[in-house]
């Protein structure tokens, strides 16, 4: 009963706190926009010339003369009504824009989420077992260059593999040329996941693989392992038993902490495989100026990095009995 | 009382040889990130003059990594754009680490400046990383300034979070206990309990932010809002080679990347050497 009520208090807690985050968060992005020295007119017409009179209706139609603060009521007013604009590049409304473009993400997200996810665990926890032997260093190794490797240029290098030199998958463009959204099929869509999914998930496996296995050399040089190997406990036995509990639950933790990166990776994955997410459309709203279009994108992103870090939290403070008991002493 | 000092020494060497092994790393991967930057630094101008009998050409022993669609060298390409990367990975770590200590240290001073610090951490964590990074460049005009200051005010969240999770945690330790209960001021535990835990963790988060920050500007310059494209940026290097992936120029990408993966690289070799040399519990091992 207790913790039902508990829970309960939690996540009105959490909503209360979204609230009050994606105020500030539009607030503080609105005003960041704003007074940016970057003219959006000049930014969107690019260097193409125009006429004075084209530029004076640009402008009016950007809405560039009306006082900010104005501005920004008229938004937040529009979009507590669900509103969000047109978006200037697509000339559809945002949520539109955001609706199909996050879709397509989250297929691109879910997927590499959950495989890098249990690649990693795996991997982690292999390597913590077999601490100090070559195949410990092996996936070491594997991880650390996968660490510092940058998203995009891994992005290119499968593309170049795949695409170029084997003709496996399609170079770019999510969906064939002349084919209507409708008519595309599963399979098109499907090959054009592969390696956008692929690059973000054997990225992603690099910080759950060492983190587990830290977690579990740590675990395994503890007291209590110490004691259980005393009592005759030993191998993978003594792993699923004593390693696992403890390491799952901050490995499962940490993966939900991860949405943000995943977030980040996709933006530039989408790029170079020119997939058509939301991480694409951020980029071309952002380069071009899309107000509108920029400002929904964060708020969606916002709610999406949060719903992550909510269900972290959670995992740590109602099942993990540890913290409990130590929030119970303080 | 010379040869005392030998001795010590000896044993020192033949007792501490990881020791040894671990400094020996940190010197080599310190000289090779310093000589990039020094050399990236010292070629003018003309060494990236445009010569377009020599476009796209192959890797070959005279230009190791080809050169480009305007006869470009790669390799100076990519050394200019490597040194830009780390002087400003150099610079948004040290921005990024004094918010962080600043910061953290403030999160302990009470209950009010503590949810207020996290909150903060919270709202910057709130947006994706790349995306805010993206937001702070346009507001601060874009291009390179912006994407320097993006970066530089974005990386400071993770070590504030570890150094007030840290000094939370050692609050809670038993010995911070006794040691109140013996009498013992803020200020004492403070300094001879609770630092001594924090500086290494300092230093290892700043050279472990280096990475991130170079990562991260490299990605802001790739999407095409960080340095203008007459810049030397690996960013711009790669993305410039995208339009020429279908051509089979291999090389364009291939190597900048590396480059960037091998400094990467290199600054978590130092961080992970300096880490193992300060942890006492594994200087055993």
């Amino acid at each position: 009963m207790l913790d039902n009520e508990k829970i309960a208090g939690f996540i009105g807690k959490k909503i209360l706190r979204l609230i009050s985050l994606l105020v500030i968060v539009c607030f503080v992005s609105f005003m960041l926009i704003q007074y940016s020295p970057i003219d959006p007119v000049r930014a969107y017409i690019g260097e193409m010339p125009v006429s004075a009179e084209h530029k004076a209706k640009l402008e009016e139609y950007w809405g560039v003369n009306t006082p900010p603060q104005e501005k920004f009521l008229n938004w937040a007013g529009d979009a507590l009504k669900g509103n969000f604009g047109i978006s200037l590049i697509y000339r559809i409304p945002v949520t539109d824009v955001i609706k199909e473009r996050f879709t397509a993400s989250l297929a691109l997200m879910a997927a590499s989420w959950l495989f890098s996810g249990i690649l990693g665990f795996i991997l982690g926890i292999v390597a913590g077992m077999k601490k100090g032997t070559w195949i410990d260093k092996a996936i070491k190794t594997y991880c650390y260059v996968l660490a510092a490797t940058p998203t995009f240029w891994l992005a290119l290098i499968l593309l170049m593999v795949f695409s170029v030199y084997l003709g496996w998958f399609p170079i770019g463009l999510s969906v064939p040329i002349g084919v209507t959204a409708e008519n595309v099929t599963f399979l098109d869509w499907f090959l054009r996941l592969i390696l956008p999914a692929l690059t973000l998930s054997l990225l992603g496996v690099a910080q759950i693989a060492l983190f587990t296995r830290e977690k579990l050399i740590e675990v395994l040089s503890s007291d209590y392992v110490l004691f259980a190997k005393a009592r005759g406990e030993k191998g993978l036995d003594l792993v699923l038993r004593h390693g696992i509990r403890n390491v799952a639950l901050p490995a499962i933790t940490l993966q939900f902490l991860g949405f943000s990166e995943l977030f980040g990776g996709t933006v530039l994955v989408e790029q170079v495989f020119s997939y058509p997410g939301i991480g694409q459309a951020a980029v071309a709203a952002g380069l071009r100026s899309d107000v509108p279009l920029l400002l929904g994108i964060v708020i969606v992103s916002a709610c999406f990095v949060f719903f992550g870090n909510a269900i972290a939290d959670l995992i740590y403070q109602f099942v993990d009995p540890r913290i409990k008991q130590q929030e119970a002493s303080i | 009382m010379s040869t005392a000092v030998v001795t010590v020494n000896k044993g020192v060497f033949s007792g501490f040889n990881l020791r040894q092994k671990t400094l020996l790393i940190i010197g080599f991967t310190s000289l090779l990130l310093l000589a990039i930057v020094i050399s990236s630094v010292s070629f003018g101008e003309e060494s990236l003059h445009t010569n377009f009998g020599s476009k796209n050409l192959n890797p070959s022993p005279e230009h190791p990594f080809g050169t480009d669609w305007m006869g470009r060298d790669m390799f100076i390409r990519t050394l200019e754009g490597l040194g830009s990367s780390i002087l400003i990975g150099a610079f948004a770590s040290t921005i990024s680490t004094i918010l962080a200590i600043v910061l953290g240290l403030l999160s302990s001073a009470g209950k009010i400046a503590d949810s207020f610090i996290s909150w903060l951490v919270d709202l910057f964590l709130s947006i994706p990383h790349l995306l805010l990074i993206i937001l702070i460049s346009i507001g601060f005009g874009g291009g390179a300034t912006g994407v320097i200051i993006g970066v530089a005010l974005t990386h400071w969240t993770g070590l504030t979070r570890v150094v007030r999770a840290e000094i939370k945690q050692l609050k809670t330790q038993e010995y911070i206990h006794i040691s109140r209960n013996l009498g013992k001021s803020k200020w004492w535990i403070a300094t001879k309990h609770i630092l001594p835990h924090l500086i290494p963790q300092i230093l290892l988060g700043t050279i472990l932010m280096f990475p991130h920050a170079i990562l991260h500007e490299a990605s802001a310059t790739f999407l095409g809002f960080g340095l203008s494209p007459h810049e030397p940026a690996i960013g711009i290097i790669l993305s410039e080679s995208m339009k020429y992936l279908s051509a089979g120029y291999w090389w364009l990408a291939f190597f900048p990347g590396l480059s960037l993966l091998i400094v990467v690289l290199a600054f978590d070799m130092i961080g992970e050497n300096l880490g193992k040399l300060m942890d006492p519990k594994n200087a055993h091992e």
